[in-house]
């Protein structure tokens, strides 16, 4: 990555702590436009709580999160942040849950939803209430929530969660696209195959600290080999 | 300016919604209100206190407390699947979710006044028409006030562990002083005094409800983002 080049997402010592556990021990994190980083980590190693924190949902206890060279808390409508629950109303229908976050991000294209709801592939959803889905159209609609206001940084916690095929082939060449467009992404998982294609680079976050945080491996086989070894190590 | 009364109207139109759709809070305040106004007139004694003595106070201790019921509900619907963290990632501005969950909390009170008052009419034989335009300031007024403070405790509540009691606990104290207004006034009203005799617990209310609601658009942001 050139130096010159103004990164999308900047973590500077991210400490965050749960009574005296430190689940996040001084993280560092920086994206330029069009990286996408895979986290990869064991349960409960505070991937989630990073991911949070990077989206301004929880306050760290030490260190500075900037997005676009701003305070996370004054980037709010770059980042786009898809997270285990799905930030949707049961009782309002696919298009008016879609409709709504669009009036909170200001957004004044009226075409905005559509194409969301189409690049998920639900185009014909929007009339459905969001209780009449099955749970991976749920997580369609909210993942394009997350797209909705065409972030620059998207944070996606285990996005292909409840995913067929074919769907989770579509989300990957959709994060391929996205990528491409210079925008970066962190994407949490714990298989490294998934959405393969989309990511640059691979992190793992064990007891608190990267225990990996490299470019892509040659391959799954190769990243599954590493992410053993980390742990492990 | 346009961007904060928009967000405001497209918050309190998800609000009123999702009411049509459920009609969880509104049914269950309507009907806990029209409970309370039986119990108290099935349980007072008619020859020892004068229903129209009684009744400005059972008339808003019953608002009051339907109030709590559709307050608490306000916040529950952010709750589920962790909607209130929607609300947080967006870059609105924190008074305007204030002011838009604020609106449609006035149209669930305004609306259990609106039953509650005709009950009470019926049960304390209140009469209204002698109270003329004073009663119908006082309701508005009270309900401004109950709101303004219930939406900003009930965000502070729902964070909570155990935000169905939390928010009673909280709330309840901060409905003593306008409680106090509504009710004093309205006894006035319906013994057939002179609007001028309440100017000071009007002009009381009209201040508690301005100090709440500048303090909810300040403080709401602090309120709801960690």
């Amino acid at each position: 990555m050139p130096l010159a080049e103004a990164p999308v997402l900047e973590a500077r010592g991210l400490v965050r702590r749960y009574g005296r556990t430190a689940v996040l021990a001084g993280i560092d994190l920086r994206l330029a436009p069009g990286e996408a980083l895979l986290l990869l980590g064991p349960n409960g190693a505070g991937k989630s709580t990073l991911l949070r924190t990077l989206a301004g949902l929880a306050r760290p206890d030490a260190g500075t999160v900037r997005v676009g060279g701003v305070p996370v808390a004054e980037a709010r409508a770059q980042v786009g942040y898809l997270t285990h629950e799905s930030l949707l109303y049961d009782e309002l229908t696919v298009g008016e849950n879609l409709q709504f976050a669009a009036r909170l991000h200001g957004l004044r294209d009226r075409d905005a939803v559509p194409r969301a709801l189409a690049s998920v592939g639900l185009p014909e959803q929007g009339g459905r209430l969001v209780r009449h889905l099955s749970r991976g159209q749920v997580q369609r609609v909210a993942l394009a929530r997350a797209f909705l206001h065409e972030p620059t940084l998207l944070l996606l916690d285990e996005p292909y969660t409840g995913l067929d095929d074919r769907s989770a082939s579509e989300l990957t060449a959709l994060l391929v696209r996205y990528c491409a467009e210079g925008r970066a992404l962190v994407l949490v998982g714990h298989q490294p195959e998934q959405g393969w294609e989309a990511i640059t680079r691979l992190a793992v976050l064990a007891r608190g600290r990267w225990q990996i945080d490299a470019p892509r491996p040659a391959d799954p086989a190769a990243a599954a080999v590493r992410y053993r070894e980390a742990l492990d190590g | 300016m346009g961007d904060f009364v928009r967000v405001a109207f497209a918050v309190a139109e998800k609000d009123l919604r999702l009411e049509l759709r459920t009609r969880a809070t509104i049914l269950s305040a309507v009907v806990f209100a029209a409970l309370v106004l039986v119990v108290f007139n099935f349980s007072r004694d008619p020859t020892a206190v004068a229903a129209t003595d009684l009744a400005p106070s059972v008339l808003w201790v019953t608002v009051a407390f339907a109030s709590v019921v559709a307050l608490n509900r306000a916040f529950t619907v952010e709750r589920e699947h962790a909607a209130l963290d929607g609300l947080r990632l967006s870059p609105a501005p924190r008074g305007a979710l204030f002011l838009g969950k604020a609106l449609a909390n006035l149209a669930f009170v305004l609306l259990i006044e609106a039953v509650t008052v005709p009950l009470a009419v019926l049960f304390f034989e209140l009469p209204v028409l002698t109270a003329g335009w004073g009663l119908p300031l006082v309701l508005v007024l009270a309900a401004v006030g109950f709101v303004a403070v219930g939406t900003l405790l009930s965000a502070i509540a729902v964070r909570t562990r155990f935000a169905e009691l939390m928010l009673p606990v909280l709330l309840l104290p901060f409905l003593v002083p306008p409680l106090t207004a509504a009710a004093e006034s309205t006894a006035r009203l319906l013994a057939g005094r002179p609007l001028s005799e309440v100017v000071g617990w009007l002009r009381f209310l009209a201040v508690y409800d301005l100090v709440f609601v500048v303090l909810g658009l300040l403080l709401f942001g602090a309120v709801i983002d960690e």
